[in-house]
């Protein structure tokens, strides 16, 4: 008797705590939509896509492989290289920013808490915005687009990273302590076996996001397979847009499956 | 060695797969080093104009904060659209895509296939696909998110459907109830609150993506990098950044308080 009255009024507090939430939902939903211009679709509209959906199922074969260069699969060659090497770049550069920022390595939760925000700081830079300005350092062209994506993907593998240290093992480390090893030989011998499988695993990962980014990075003139894309797409070439579009899926859905299976391995 | 492996020493593993692994790795990056033209003295050749610009956008210009609200509020505006359309649609495509409730495979594998194409092409590349058929303007790019929302969405819905715990629905088979109201009292009391914590986690990424869609055109404050750094005012392209940064962390913060609370 006395649980059942005691719980009846809490559920009434929570109904009151649903109805405002409700509210609020209705308040953002109202203000998302009234604020929105009434779309106005082009006549073209139809026309367009269908051309687009017929490009689709009618790609530009051959445009896949062509004697002078500038082609498909030169352009997907240079999507991955630019990939593989912003990758590395940033599994290099984020293992300090990633010790910096684990609770774990550092005495106090302000110090950590720097890393922690420096890291977040660097992943709302948008990569795009990155490449704009590695463009003016290095020239247009696939280097700016590495640098870009080298330094943007700091933010998230040194998030990952460190929370990889964070949930770490102490004991090995504990025990190399009392033996007498200094602060390398427990970084040598206790930390990095424990974080090297996660830290391979989450490159990996990142190397399948990059390889996304990397397709889109020619929008604005960093290299790869985005250049062709958006030069098919404002000469209206669907056909080409096709061929490009298809390519991108292939390679993609290639090196997923791909990084899948040694990720598995990995962990 | 014979007399270690009778003593029951353990051999050390062989060390030449760790070596060919390491070989092919440098390879790889010598290869794409080649390819993509990187060179180490050509950014250090370039790094003082580096130092140019960050100086120039030290500090951001604060009065151009007036002028981007209203773009930036456009912004949020297509991520809330975007993400909730996606959400929307991605209810009947994950219940379609989930091999426990439907079983017949001709439908699920299918399903899935057009999951997983969705999510090979990146929202930048939807986004300036929506503008060469609809035309500069908000409109591609809540299309866009809505499109890579359905990806993201309905494959972690899915994947949670298949993980539920089946004896409430063999229960409800056996009682003999249809497949909706297996749906309703079986699977949406189980996965709502997962649900949901997806719906915001979409809405975080989408927020992040919304900012960089004006670039291709696509409405949102993107269009004002183009402006800026178009211009080369870097002040004004370091007070955008600032302002998106500041958004997308109290935004990820209240999110993420939320999902704790959900899950």
């Amino acid at each position: 008797m006395n649980a059942t009255a005691r719980r009846i009024p809490r559920r009434k507090k929570n109904r009151i705590g649903l109805w405002s939430v409700y509210l609020v939902l209705a308040l953002v939903y109202i203000w998302a939509f009234a604020g929105m211009a009434v779309p106005e679709i082009k006549p073209t509209a139809g026309q367009i896509s269908k051309a687009i959906f017929n490009g689709l199922f009618h790609p530009d074969w051959s445009y896949v492989s062509e004697p002078g260069g500038e082609d498909l699969l030169h352009g997907l060659l240079d999507t991955l290289a630019i990939a593989v090497l912003g990758t590395f770049i940033s599994a290099l550069l984020c293992i300090p920013f990633s010790f910096w920022a684990a609770r774990n390595m550092s005495k106090g939760h302000t110090l950590s808490g720097t890393g922690k925000f420096s890291l977040s700081f660097i992943r709302t830079f948008p990569e795009l915005v990155m490449a704009i300005m590695f463009i003016k350092v290095v020239g247009p062209g696939s280097f700016a687009g590495v640098l870009a994506l080298g330094l943007h993907s700091i933010g998230m593998l040194g998030k990952l990273f460190s929370e990889e240290i964070e949930n770490m093992d102490l004991g090995p480390a504990e025990a190399l302590l009392a033996t007498g090893a200094n602060r390398f030989q427990i970084l040598w011998f206790a930390v990095l076996p424990q974080v090297i499988p996660g830290f391979l695993s989450y490159t990996l990962y990142r190397f399948e996001i990059n390889v996304r980014s990397a397709t889109i990075l020619g929008v604005i003139g960093a290299g790869g397979i985005g250049t062709p894309l958006i030069f098919a797409l404002t000469s209206r070439n669907w056909n080409r847009v096709g061929i490009i579009l298809l390519g991108i899926i292939v390679m993609v859905t290639l090196i997923d499956l791909i990084s899948g299976y040694l990720r598995k391995k990995i962990i | 060695m014979i007399q270690a492996q009778k003593k029951g020493v353990p051999q050390p593993p062989s060390k030449i797969k760790g070596y060919l692994t390491a070989l092919l790795v440098l390879l790889l990056l010598w290869g794409s080093s080649v390819k993509t033209e990187s060179s180490l003295s050509e950014f250090i050749i370039g790094f003082p104009n580096m130092m140019d610009l960050v100086t120039q956008m030290i500090p951001p210009n604060w009065s151009y904060f007036d002028k981007i609200t209203g773009a930036m509020l456009e912004t949020i505006r297509m991520a809330v659209i975007g993400t909730t359309f996606g959400a929307i649609i991605s209810i009947p495509v994950a219940l379609f895509s989930a091999s426990n409730l439907v079983q017949n495979s001709w439908i699920f594998y299918p399903a899935r296939f057009i999951l997983n194409l969705i999510r090979t092409v990146p929202d930048l590349l939807l986004a300036s696909i929506f503008v060469a058929i609809f035309g500069l303007g908000a409109l591609p790019g809540i299309l866009a998110l809505t499109v890579f929302s359905i990806g993201l969405i309905a494959k972690l819905t899915y994947e949670s459907i298949e993980s539920i715990d089946p004896g409430p629905l063999e229960a409800m088979i056996s009682v003999g109830a249809n497949k909706i109201q297996l749906i309703v009292f079986g699977i949406i009391p189980q996965i709502q609150a997962h649900f949901i914590s997806y719906v915001l986690y979409t809405f975080e990424i989408n927020v992040r993506a919304a900012a960089v869609l004006g670039l291709v055109g696509a409405g949102g404050i993107g269009l004002f990098y183009n402006k800026t750094l178009g211009f080369l005012e870097y002040d004004k392209a370091s007070s955008i950044i600032v302002y998106t940064l500041v958004v997308v962390l109290i935004i990820d913060y209240f999110s993420t308080k939320l999902r704790e609370k959900l899950l």
